[in-house]
């Protein structure tokens, strides 16, 4: 199974919209790496600078409601085709986190206290956090420090990781043969 | 899932349409529809191409249009309408909506007669939650649920958690569902709803027309749901009568077949919520998220630049003669420029022939072709950077109509009375 973590993006705001993860205008491009650009282009987040902060990142970690809004799977893409491959987050909205499995790519959500302790103890450049879907447990590192934290994923969003997406498992299961 | 109590009108059409339970609460439900429009849908067509999978699960189930801009703007959205039209011949999809006949999805869908009670929908857009409003499941959906859609007929949806959302009392004058739905988001939330269903209930619903009912559902996912549900009842049964005729005897049998799909008295919901509207006031946005909500009085005299009048949520006939009531024999402020797309062509042809496209071209509106294009800043009314637009849409993220932007979302006849005035006003239809 694919490995999920690494450098980790901090994004300190709830209600993150599909809108600034990808503008629409860069909805008529046809190919995911056409997307890698723009990715947070339109972010509202003071401080933020998108060709700085995203560069080398594997993870982003934010706070509640993310990938509200359009049901853009360009969104998830655009997170992919900068190798950006799990968010970590109190909420995610409900298109926005199916499209993230539905493309073998992992939203995880845990507690407010641990969102706030992520926030409050680790965020910074130097964060890397990994997911072992295997043992449920993620490992926050930073300078030396480590902890390990509990997640759980839902059997069907672990049989999509481990199909590569839904397309592979639903028409494996659900198709008339081609 | 619950066998021995009542249920809900979501859990009725799951229990109905049930094709599997692959893990947990998750169901596998068959479609009856799948609609398609020509931003998320290429990039489907492409996939399934490359992986050798071009097929379509039943070419009378597929709707698709050419809406959110159109006619093209360049030669990607000219190759976008492209691989759509290609598409629609090659699988023989009759149902395909191209320029001239072509109008936004949540309002030409359903003139067509595609949505039945107790329907499973899903399109690549979020607001699909829009046809809730005829007692269907409805739901948005990304372009990879969307592509095993075309091919295999289904969706995977967790089992539902049901809100019921009770509006009572009495609309006063010059408020409308958009005024209903606004104060509804601004009080449970962006998130409020997510992963559920909410049913809108009681006597304001039961009074609603078909448009209104789905300018209702068309925001039910600015609070996270994933549909909004009105139940089917003689005004559903009104509306779809010019395309089921030939299915059923009388009005009254149709009404009995679509009663199967109200909720059950002892149905669980997750919550029961309560709005009385006898005091409610037009209420516009704020912020830059579709529940900083207040009165139009808090925000009178705010300067704006344009106004836009149009979209999945207020570009109706209905939406249309209100705000020509409020513009009627007069001129916008010259300070400001004004656009009204009507949805459908149905609607731009009636808007005419009831002379409410004069009224507003003697107000100094410019009229666009039906499409969803300034909405999400993609084509036919983006604004500028520092620019404000009041608008009917449904959205008022940063940047949704253009980066820098603001964009405060209101009702059509508050729309057309801040146009008159030049800043953010109340229409002379609200009388308080």
């Amino acid at each position: 199974m694919h490995t999920f973590g690494g450098k980790t993006l901090f994004l300190d705001r709830s209600d993150i919209n599909t809108d600034e993860i990808i503008p629409a205008k860069y909805l008529t491009e046809i190919s995911k790496a056409a997307l890698q650009p723009y990715l947070l282009e339109d972010l509202n987040l003071e401080g933020f600078d998108p060709a700085k902060d995203i560069a080398g990142c594997r993870v982003i970690v934010t706070r509640a409601n993310f990938g509200c809004g359009s049901s853009r799977e360009h969104a998830p893409w655009a997170l992919e085709v900068n190798g950006i491959h799990m968010v970590i987050a109190e909420s995610f909205a409900r298109i926005f986190r199916q499209n993230m499995f539905n493309c073998g790519m992992l939203a995880i959500d845990v507690p407010r206290q641990t969102i706030d302790r992520l926030f409050s103890e680790f965020a910074g450049p130097d964060t890397e956090i990994y997911a072992d879907l295997e043992t449920g447990e993620l490992t926050v590192e930073k300078q030396g420090q480590q902890t390990r934290i509990a997640f759980s994923v839902s059997e069907f969003d672990r049989a999509l990781v481990a199909a590569g997406g839904w397309v592979e498992y639903a028409d494996a299961r659900y198709g008339t043969g081609s | 899932m619950q066998e021995n109590t009542g249920k809900t009108a979501a859990e009725k059409i799951f229990d109905a349409h049930r094709v599997d339970n692959p893990a947990g609460d998750m169901v596998v439900l068959g479609l009856d529809a799948v609609f398609c429009h020509e931003i998320t849908t290429p990039v489907a067509i492409n996939d399934l191409i490359a992986r050798g999978k071009d097929r379509v699960f039943d070419p009378s189930c597929i709707m698709a249009v050419i809406d959110h801009v159109t006619p093209a703007k360049d030669s990607k959205t000219a190759m976008q309408g492209k691989i759509m039209r290609d598409w629609a011949r090659r699988h023989h999809i009759e149902h395909f909506f191209d320029i001239g006949r072509n109008g936004v999805c949540h309002a030409l869908f359903p003139e067509k007669g595609f949505v039945r009670p107790g329907y499973t929908i899903i399109m690549g857009d979020s607001h699909t939650c829009t046809h809730g409003a005829f007692g269907a499941f409805a739901a948005g959906v990304g372009t990879t649920d969307l592509e095993v859609g075309i091919l295999n007929g289904v969706c995977a949806f967790r089992y539902p958690r049901s809100i019921k959302i009770e509006i009572t009392g009495e609309l006063p004058d010059g408020v409308f569902a958009k005024d209903v739905i606004l104060h509804i988001i601004g009080q449970i939330g962006v998130n409020g709803a997510t992963d559920c269903v909410i049913e809108f209930a009681g006597p304001v619903v039961a009074a609603m027309s078909m448009e209104a009912r789905m300018t209702l559902c068309n925001m039910a996912v600015e609070a996270g749901a994933t549909c909004g549900i009105c139940y089917p009842d003689m005004t559903t049964v009104e509306y779809l009568w010019p395309f089921i005729r030939t299915e059923y005897d009388s009005r009254q049998a149709a009404l009995e077949n679509y009663r199967r799909w109200q909720p059950d008295k002892d149905a669980v919901y997750q919550q029961v919520l309560q709005f009385d509207v006898t005091d409610l006031p037009p209420q516009i946005t704020y912020g830059y998220k579709p529940d900083k909500v207040c009165p139009v009085s808090e925000m009178q005299g705010t300067a704006v630049d344009q106004i836009y009048i149009g979209s999945c949520t207020n570009g109706r006939i209905e939406d249309l003669r209100v705000a020509a009531r409020v513009l009627s024999g007069q001129r916008i402020n010259d300070s400001v420029r004004g656009i009204v797309s009507p949805a459908t062509p149905e609607i731009y042809q009636k808007a005419l022939d009831e002379g409410i496209i004069k009224t507003f071209m003697d107000a100094g509106f410019c009229v666009a072709n039906p499409t969803c294009g300034a909405c999400l800043g993609m084509s036919c009314g983006v604004i500028a950077e520092g620019e404000v637009c009041a608008s009917t849409t449904n959205r008022n993220f940063y940047g949704r109509m253009g980066k820098g932007g603001m964009v405060h979302l209101m009702s059509p006849a508050t729309a057309a009375a801040t146009a008159l005035a030049g800043h953010i006003a109340n229409s002379d239809l609200y009388r308080k």
